[in-house]
């Protein structure tokens, strides 16, 4: 890394009629810099990167790019200027090949016929670390992290200098998290500056040179990250000291409430079988499609099952003919992994969203006569105030609250509805530190009124914090059950990657 | 925006479209178009609209549109007229009229229940399903009237549509509009206050949701369907009426104005959106357009492009209530 300048921003401000986004921002990034941008959702960073990639106009301030001052106008300029944003959610065009894509809005051509640049999109994947990726294929036949390469093989080959990433790892198996960051290291090696926003603060200590952190729209906090620690980064982000950042119930272990038995689906998952105990909080762990999610779905009836049976307080049923209405009155219940594509109905209200699974409950006549809608708002008014929702009232739309005040809108759907065996897939996915923490809360306070939880998550600390006992998957396989103690996120990885 | 005037725009928004080409016609045609007879006539020729869009109404809420409705409402007056045909020429039978009503609209909740069924099974998009059984029921329709209109005595389904049953009496407007009224209430209490109603909207918000909730969504498409098929079959009644006789052709293209008068109305293509008073305002802007035009003299072909210009217009204000939200 050497001191020159790329990038530096100074004083920008921006406000949103009276709600004012961010105040007197600044921060500067040196050539080959990684800089963390973190905070919870809310602080500011996703105004700010829309600033620099030109989709808003700021109120005040001045950002340079190479040491000019420029006014950033549209995405285009941005992207004419060398800075290159790449967004949670990819932006590729499903239907058209790696290369296509790559090569998307800056295609050169030579008398309107297109000009292949085969080479420079070689040199860019080689330097991400994915130089056989075949040009020709389809991205809809790519992975997630295949998909994040491409996107940023066509920020380099339109000869980005700063890249912006949102996220990146989100949705990244740990395999390709890893190799993501090889690649980020290469490309600081040959000068390209990087902005990363995370959650995920352990990651962002890994690869991040420098941090930011912004808290109501102001710097909270800014540094060297090897000078500081996640407890630290994690206080200057929500404001306060998190004396715990898993907080523990007590609770006992009571009778048999889910047995499941040989669980097979086509291609996954493999025989698996599990108990699960009253006021027990049961981790599963894995890669990304390595049957984590899909067992859930299958107990659910979410996903076809070719054998097994599921035994809920001592009701036994045959996997494959079990549908989600099915599996409610049984006393099983799901909280999506997708919050957004399946989670809510973002465009309804909280209310209808929180009482969708148990709205006869609020119908006279036994669930045909006309619904009780003073009594439906008093218990979504109830579950409001009981988990802080966030929120102008129960009929706001859901889709303007936050990340974390939707995941509780969606967690209160499960408790309205009271199931006994809570089947939470990525529960605090996408969302902030300060709801992290009160999700952990949510879970223990219903293990300890006797739910049995059965929680996956890719998030290694989270699992291993809140869980009290723990197994993995390996390509459909899972391994046998084992008290927390017995795990650490090295036994935890090798598992998952070598199935033992 | 913020929410509260966003919510004020849709709900208000077909409200001041239709004060808007009230006003228009009021400065520009003659004394003749706001008087109260024409007032009733141009209520009176919104109601087969009317109803046609309530059940476009629930089906549009759930996410799904038919565009079979216009061939429905032929096949409607068709079976109609031929059940009460079976009476010969003398007087009718009171039972058999009633035969009549309830066969029109049970054939055309059978029609919107194989739509739906189709949809869920074959997992094709409604708009293709709807495209490919508009033809088959015309067809239908055709081939139950051997090609011609079905001529069936008088009764008093003639008289649902009449403008103004007592002639002079101010309070006198048509039975259909009565109907159309009623079904309106019960149609916005059931969506309001049932289950059901909940369901159709989460079903069209966001069908995975619906899903996860245990919701059982393709027995509600068919449901659903089934039922804006019923309403259909109420607005070929009336189309019968209007026309005293069965006629496989009528109401060609019909589902397209339907359409309009519910995206008019707030209803949207995404679904999850749409109201009943919405719908029939839209309907009932749709009929002023016409009533209007007509009254001022403005030739048919330009009526074509006013009409189709509104409708691009709503969709339009439709997408970008949608960018905004």
């Amino acid at each position: 890394m050497t001191n020159e300048t790329v990038l530096a921003l100074t004083g920008i401000s921006k406000s949103f009629g009276a709600t004012r986004a961010l105040h007197r921002v600044g921060f500067s990034l040196g050539r080959g810099e990684v800089r963390a941008l973190i905070g919870e959702n809310g602080a500011g960073k996703s105004t700010l990167m829309k600033i620099l990639s030109g989709a808003y106009r700021m109120d005040e301030g001045e950002v340079r790019v190479h040491g000019q001052v420029c006014r950033l106008q549209s995405p285009s300029d941005a992207r004419s200027r060398g800075i290159a944003m790449i967004y949670q959610e990819l932006t590729l065009a499903p239907h058209l090949s790696v290369e296509e894509n790559i090569t998307l809005g800056a295609e050169e051509s030579s008398w309107g016929m297109v000009r292949h640049q085969r080479e420079k999109i070689r040199e860019a994947l080689e330097l991400l670390g994915h130089p056989a990726l075949p040009l020709a294929t389809k991205i809809s036949h790519l992975g997630t992290g295949h998909q994040q390469v491409v996107e940023i093989a066509r920020a380099l080959v339109s000869g980005a200098s700063v890249i912006i990433m949102d996220e990146p790892t989100s949705s990244l198996t740990s395999a390709d998290t890893q190799a993501l960051f090889a690649a980020i290291r290469r490309l600081k090696a040959k000068g390209i500056s990087f902005i990363y926003i995370s959650h995920f603060l352990e990651e962002v200590a890994q690869i991040a040179d420098s941090y930011t952190v912004l808290r109501d729209g102001e710097t909270a906090g800014e540094g060297r990250m090897r000078e500081t620690t996640i407890p630290q980064l994690i206080q200057m982000m929500v404001g306060r000291p998190l004396h715990e950042m898993f907080p523990k119930s007590s609770r006992e272990r009571g009778e048999v409430l889910l047995k499941v038995e040989g669980a097979e689906g086509r291609p996954i998952p493999k025989g698996v079988s599990l108990e699960i105990h009253r006021g027990q909080i049961l981790g599963l762990a894995g890669l990304v499609g390595s049957g984590r999610s899909e067992t859930l779905r299958s107990l659910f009836g979410l996903r076809p099952t070719q054998a097994g049976r599921m035994a809920v307080k001592g009701q036994s049923r045959q996997l494959s003919g079990i549908t989600p209405a099915r599996a409610l009155d049984l006393g099983l219940d799901l909280l999506s992994e997708n919050r957004k594509e399946e989670g809510l109905a973002v465009g309804m209200a909280i209310g209808a969203n929180l009482t969708l699974s148990s709205l006869k409950r609020f119908a006279r006549l036994g669930g045909w006569g006309p619904l009780d809608l003073q009594g439906e708002e008093e218990r979504v008014g109830h579950w409001i105030k009981e988990l802080g929702i966030r929120c102008q009232g129960p009929w706001q739309e859901t889709v303007n609250l936050s990340g974390g005040n939707q995941q509780k809108v969606a967690l209160a759907r499960l408790m309205e509805r009271e199931g006994d065996v809570l089947l939470l897939d990525e529960p605090t996915r996408g969302v902030d530190v300060g709801s992290k923490v009160e999700i952990y809360r949510l879970i223990q306070g219903l293990a300890a009124r006797g739910k049995g939880v059965l929680f996956v998550s890719s998030y290694l600390p989270e699992l291993l914090g809140v869980c009290d006992s723990l197994a993995v998957f390996h390509r459909g396989w899972l391994s046998p059950v084992k008290p927390i103690g017995q795990w650490n996120e090295q036994e935890i990885m090798k598992t998952a990657t070598s199935g033992h | 925006m913020n929410g509260t005037f966003k919510k004020l725009l849709s709900s208000t928004g077909p409200f001041l479209g239709l004060a808007f080409v009230y006003l228009v016609f009021l400065v520009a045609a003659p004394a003749a178009f706001h008087s109260l007879y024409n007032t009733k006539t141009f209520l009176t020729q919104a109601v087969i609209f009317g109803i046609g869009a309530l059940g476009m109404t629930v089906v549009m809420i759930s996410g799904g549109i038919d565009l079979s409705v216009g061939s429905m409402v032929a096949l409607g007056t068709v079976v109609s007229a031929l059940v009460l045909k079976t009476g010969g020429d003398g007087p009718l039978a009171a039972g058999l009229v009633w035969a009549a009503v309830l066969a029109a609209v049970l054939v055309c909740a059978l029609v919107g229940a194989v739509n739906g069924l189709l949809t869920v099974a074959l997992r094709i998009v409604p708009f293709i399903v709807t495209l490919g059984t508009m033809q088959i029921v015309r067809g239908l329709a055709k081939g139950l009237a051997q090609q011609t209109t079905v001529n069936p005595s008088d009764s008093w389904l003639n008289g649902l549509m009449v403008v103004e049953p007592q002639s002079g009496a101010w309070t006198s407007v048509a039975p259909g509009l009565w109907v159309m009224l009623l079904l309106a209430v019960l149609l916005s209490l059931a969506l309001k206050y049932t289950v059901f109603g909940r369901h159709a909207y989460a079903i069209g918000s966001n069908e995975s949701t619906a899903r996860l909730c245990g919701i059982p969504v393709g027995r509600n498409r068919i449901l659903l369907y089934a039922l804006g098929g019923a309403f259909t079959g109420v607005a070929s009644v009336m189309q019968f009426s209007n026309l005293t006789l069965g006629d496989p052709t009528a109401a060609s293209g019909m589902e397209l104005d339907i359409i309009a008068a519910v995206v008019i109305g707030g209803g949207s293509l995404n679904g999850g959106e749409g109201s009943v008073t919405g719908s029939l305002v839209g309907a009932v802007l749709m009929a002023v357009l016409r009533n209007g035009c007509n009254l001022v003299g403005i030739p048919n072909y330009v009526q074509n492009i006013v009409i189709g210009a509104i409708i691009i217009a709503a969709v339009g204000l439709d997408r970008f209530r949608q960018r905004v939200s």
